[in-house]
């Protein structure tokens, strides 16, 4: 995308604002907040920061850019591919995972806002060799064609059942709808998320 | 996107004080070199898209345990600022007491948005004019003052019909502000010094000359929470749009009702999807004052709520399809068992 209009529309300065902010702002560098503002001063956004995450179980300790989302710090930063970039603007859902007990879009989450917290991808789902039980019915069921949404459709099934939102077909594509399929495999998909809520229910 | 400074904020004063320091740079609010980070669900996706280009974020999640309260003992509603969609959409006594609520939020976006997505966050999404959203275009008034607007003339089918100005026609794209301006809720609203209430329906501005300038929140100054005053079991949020799920309203309506022995003794109408603010229909609401419900009634309520409507090319279709979604959420008001 060009960026014709970069010089006027944010009207401020950033390079002025930056040099500034140390007096207030006290950056996140590492885990904690830094107190000390002259070294907050001397902070630089471009630099990298460390952070830890938590994902399906273990703690792996990242320096990234402050920018990466946890979508990019999976696929880029900890070879966990299986979540999808289909938009990276919140729009299609290939990108879900578990935060906590909540399906997130992980393209809108930043990996700093995630911290701390449990983080579940779909390498996460099985135990050993033994398919998640929603993994097995959309297998069980065709619930795709090329797999690209698969992985986002699977997490988000998950929680769909969990959440109590797979009481019928109409509730299920409701609750599903954020989850685009290209190949158009819904009423399947429908067919999978029916078959897995009894089992997971059961725990 | 461009880099950032990430801060965390432990507590509300720090958060104001972090985002106040910014605010010097005598800008809009919508453009301070600092900005709060809540679920990230518009404010990230406007990073990338290289529309917002805050130096600094600073994440306000961690005040989350004393800013995400729904509390509905007695009449009275308080709603915290970063409650969750999907929390609030869930809760059994917003579905009761004010299902105009629990349904606007039911109905916005997705599962997963809403799980991430914060009512303050909510109300302060900024518009899904592609114009403004695409920066390759360089007339676009709210993005950059003063250049023009591509959608006057452009492709303004999802635009709005009421409020607009010669300078910008975009739709204000929320669902649950209509349901907080029928309730006639307040916002609390946290900065330097302390905390102040303003009634919810001064928040947003209509475009007029300063399509920029969307609210008058401050910079430095955050939404804490909101109120509603009472409850309204008879209300009702009805949403047409382009798919069954998962889109941005063509047109909504938020209707609350207080009927008596089949007497209208008090009545709300607020439209979404149709106007640059969410948009209270006053003249609509007198009409139904002091009256009994029958069809007639709706369809003239409904077009009174669209008597100043000005389409353009593409969008004049919202003002029919506006007043039918009107009249059938009146109906379906007045009908509802409570
Ligand atoms: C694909 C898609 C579809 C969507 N569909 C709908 C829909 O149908 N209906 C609908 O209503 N919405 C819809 N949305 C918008 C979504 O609901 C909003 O993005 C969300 O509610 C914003 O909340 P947030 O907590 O993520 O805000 P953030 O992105 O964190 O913040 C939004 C803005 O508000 C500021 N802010 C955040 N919290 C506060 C606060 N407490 N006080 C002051 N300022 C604050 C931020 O600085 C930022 O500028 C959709 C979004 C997407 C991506
Ligand atoms: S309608 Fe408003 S936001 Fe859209 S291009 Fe025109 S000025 Fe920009
Ligand atoms: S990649 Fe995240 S929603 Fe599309
Ligand atoms: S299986 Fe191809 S996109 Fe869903």
């Amino acid at each position: 995308m060009s960026d014709k209009s970069s010089s006027r529309s944010s009207g401020f300065d950033r390079r002025a604002f930056m040099a500034g902010a140390g007096i207030a702002l006290v950056p996140l560098t590492a885990r904690a907040a830094v107190q000390d503002p002259t070294q907050a001063a001397a902070q630089d956004p471009a630099l990298p920061v460390e952070v830890t995450l938590r994902v399906n179980g273990q703690d792996k300790r990242l320096r990234i850019d402050a920018r990466t989302t946890v979508l990019d710090a999976l696929r880029e930063h900890m070879g966990l591919t299986g979540s999808k970039k289909g938009c990276d603007h919140g729009q299609c859902g290939a990108c879900t995972v578990l935060i906590g007990d909540r399906r997130v879009v992980s393209c809108l989450t930043l990996a700093l806002a995630a911290e701390g917290q449990e983080i579940t991808t779909i390498e996460g789902l099985a135990t050993g060799d033994r398919l998640h039980p929603m993994q097995q019915a959309f297998i069980d069921n065709d619930a795709f064609q090329c797999g690209y949404c698969t992985p986002g459709q699977i997490m988000s099934a998950v929680a769909c059942v969990k959440e109590g939102h797979a009481g019928s077909d109409e509730d299920i594509r409701e609750y599903m709808s954020g989850n685009i399929c290209r190949c158009a495999a819904y009423p399947n998909i429908v067919a999978a998320v029916k078959q897995a809520a009894p089992d997971i229910m059961k725990g | 996107m461009r880099s950032f400074l990430y801060q965390r904020a432990t507590d509300p004063g720090m958060a104001v004080q972090a985002l106040s320091a910014a605010a010097a740079a005598n800008n809009p609010l919508t453009q301070a070199a600092a900005q709060p980070l809540a679920g990230g669900t518009t404010l990230i996706d406007l990073m990338k898209l290289d529309v917002m280009r805050p130096a600094a974020i600073v994440d306000i999640n961690p005040l989350a345990r004393g800013w995400s309260g729904i509390e509905t003992g007695g009449e009275k509603l308080r709603l915290g600022a970063l409650a969750k969609m999907s929390d609030v959409a869930a809760h059994a006594d917003i579905q009761r007491h004010y299902p105009v609520i629990a349904n606007s939020l039911r109905l916005a976006a997705s599962a997963q948005l809403r799980n991430m997505a914060t009512l303050g966050g909510n109300v302060m999404q900024r518009t899904r004019c592609s114009y403004f959203r695409d920066t390759s275009y360089d007339n676009c008034n709210k993005r950059i003052p003063g250049s023009g607007c591509a959608a006057m003339d452009g492709v303004n089918r999802m635009h709005a019909v009421l409020g607009t100005s010669d300078q910008c026609i975009a739709t204000y794209p929320g669902d649950f502000a209509q349901a907080l301006i029928a309730l006639d809720a307040t916002v609390e609203i946290t900065g330097k010094s302390g905390t102040r209430s303003m009634p919810f329906a001064q928040l947003h501005k209509a475009p007029g000359n300063t399509p920029d300038i969307e609210t008058t929140l401050q910079p430095g100054e955050l939404i804490s929470a909101f109120s509603i005053p009472r409850r309204w079991p008879r209300s009702v949020y009805l949403k047409a749009r382009d798919r069954q799920s998962y889109e941005f309203a063509l047109s909504s309506a938020a209707i609350a009702l207080d009927v008596q022995d089949g007497m209208i003794r008090d009545a709300r109408v607020a439209l979404g999807g149709v106007a640059t603010v969410p948009w209270r229909a006053r003249e609509a609401e007198s009409l139904l004052k002091g009256q009994k419900f029958d069809d007639g009634l709706a369809r003239r309520a409904a077009d009174a709520a669209f008597a100043d409507a000005k389409g353009r090319q593409h969008n004049s279709f919202k003002i029919s399809l506006g007043k039918r979604l009107v009249a059938r959420a009146l109906q379906q008001a007045s009908t509802m068992e409570v």
